[in-house]
């Protein structure tokens, strides 16, 4: 019996892990869904895309300038070990615009916004401003989730895109002020190099993890529990899965792109 | 105008409504008592489809509440919440007019913020509360403002979910009397729930007490003190001692 103990341990959980990614599936669907059908609250939807987009840009800069210029370092110590030195501006681009930008700006998307998204919605919960809501003729879903999702899908490939350049530039910057790189050489190599099929596997990551940041912000928000803890559990629940969820849709996206 | 018919609600193993059997005539305030965690709140919540009963039936002027159209359902009420659940991101005015600046009741900007500020002077709040945020109000601001937003669009029925919990006497006496004067000029049909019996006798034409899952008594507030109920009693004399357990 006691030997049985950790079998139904990992069975529980595997039935409350797959429970709850139903759950997730149909409240994304349902997300969707009020995308597409009026009233929509547009005033919601541009404070949405401020929120994550402009106010993210400092943050996702100079994370992606920070990484784009330690990527040229390592390249270039690395690179000196079979005399390929030379290769820096090259697998920086494809460094920063097929993995690190997307992943990067992901990770600090579910860090600023899905904890900010899951705060403000668990919170409108506890304090029943959710329950105002539908006694004013007002869906949640429609007017908290739709705006916030929609807004994240379509800003955050624009901040990929933003990360990607800037994180180029950063190892510009390493490669020519530190390791004697040519600057129109660095750049023709850079754009020489990169394929409209990278880009646009950037932004599509970009677009995936958007969602997903603030799908699950949103889904933690709404199933808060109570008080203080409540607040701080559907949180810190929802950037542990977010992030877990980018980094899964980051490998499954660049086995479709890339696998071949 | 408001039936509850044999209403059951349980949470996990938890019973909390055991068969609620209650009328409201249109136009009346009732009142409903009980202590702490009698389940008050979710009786309330049933009724406007917050919470879905188990078992029963619900009917606001004879129509099921589980087959009405939510949107002009939803559209002849006004809610008072416990804690005036403002919504933080809007302005004072916006709060107020939130249900004239969308959905079927919407109107031009300018005539909501109008409707909202007269709201607001009914309520006894000056113009210039308009155009602050809630987190800059006190907790009797908040009140008020909240129940301006819930007459905002003069609801055939409003409910009031603890008025003066976290109010001082004088500032509870004031949004009883606002609330009692509201609900007979609107000649609204009221459902208030409170353990304040100052607000009881301020409120209510009829109380109902709500105990154990079930209503224990219900009549006119005028026949409260000689109702010679045991459970009544002990709630509105505030005894330790009686058929209602202390602790719970």
């Amino acid at each position: 019996m006691i030997l049985l103990t950790p079998l139904a341990h990992l069975g529980r959980a595997t039935l409350a892990l797959f429970a709850m990614t139903g759950r997730v599936c149909i409240f994304a669907l349902e997300g969707i869904s009020h995308m597409f059908r009026p009233p929509f609250y547009w005033r919601e939807f541009f404070t949405a895309l401020m929120q994550i987009g402009w106010l993210s840009l400092p943050v996702v800069g100079l994370t992606a300038f920070f990484t784009g210029g330690a990527l040229a370092l390592q390249i270039f110590a690395g690179g000196a070990r079979f005399s390929a030195e030379a290769v820096v501006p090259q697998i920086v681009a494809i460094g920063m615009v097929r993995e690190l930008g997307p992943v990067l700006v992901g990770l600090m998307i579910a860090a600023r916004v899905t904890s900010s998204i899951a705060a403000e919605i668990a919170t409108m919960k506890v304090t029943e401003q959710i329950d105002a809501l539908v006694t004013l003729s007002t869906h949640p879903m429609k007017y908290l989730t739709a705006p916030r999702v929609l807004a994240a899908l379509i800003v955050v490939p624009i901040l990929v895109g933003i990360g990607d350049i800037i994180g180029i530039f950063g190892g510009f910057i390493v490669g020519t002020q530190q390791l004697g790189f040519n600057p129109a050489s660095y750049i023709k190599n850079t754009v020489d190099f990169l394929e409209v099929s990278d880009i646009v596997s950037s932004l599509i990551k970009g677009c995936a993890f958007g969602g997903i940041a603030a799908t699950m912000g949103c889904y933690f928000g709404m199933q808060s529990g109570r008080g203080a803890q409540g607040v701080g559990q559907a949180t810190k629940s929802s950037v542990q899965a977010a992030a877990v969820l980018i980094l899964a849709a980051n490998f499954l996206l660049t086995s479709v792109f890339f696998s071949s | 105008m408001i039936t509850l018919k044999d209403v059951h609600k349980s949470f996990g193993p938890k019973q909390v409504l055991r068969g609620i059997n209650l009328e409201i005539p249109k136009g009346e305030s009732m009142v409903i008592i009980g202590g702490s965690g009698t389940g008050k709140s979710v009786m309330l919540k049933s009724v406007l489809g917050l919470v879905a009963p188990d078992q029963g039936q619900i009917l606001v002027a004879d129509q099921d509440v589980t087959k009405a159209d939510r949107d002009a359902f939803l559209a002849r009420f006004g809610m008072l919440f416990q804690g005036g659940a403002l919504f933080d991101s809007l302005t004072v005015w916006q709060n107020v007019a939130f249900r004239l600046l969308r959905g079927s009741l919407k109107r031009p900007k300018s005539e909501a913020r109008d409707i909202a500020i007269e709201k607001l002077r009914r309520v006894g709040l000056t113009p210039d509360v308009a155009d602050l945020f809630p987190s800059e109000l006190s907790g009797g601001m908040q009140k008020r403002v909240g129940l301006a937003r819930a007459i905002a669009a003069e609801p055939e029925i409003i409910f009031f979910d603890e008025p003066t919990t976290g109010l001082d006497p004088i500032m509870s006496g004031v949004i009883n009397d606002l609330i009692r004067e509201i609900v007979v000029e609107m000649g609204a049909t009221a459902m208030t729930i409170t353990h304040d019996m100052t607000s009881v006798r301020a409120i209510a034409d009829k109380v109902a007490m709500l105990h154990d899952g079930v209503i224990k008594w219900t009549g006119a507030v005028s026949d409260m003190d000689a109702s010679g109920d045991p459970f009544l009693d002990q709630f509105i004399h505030g005894r330790a001692e009686g058929p209602i357990a202390a602790v719970r």
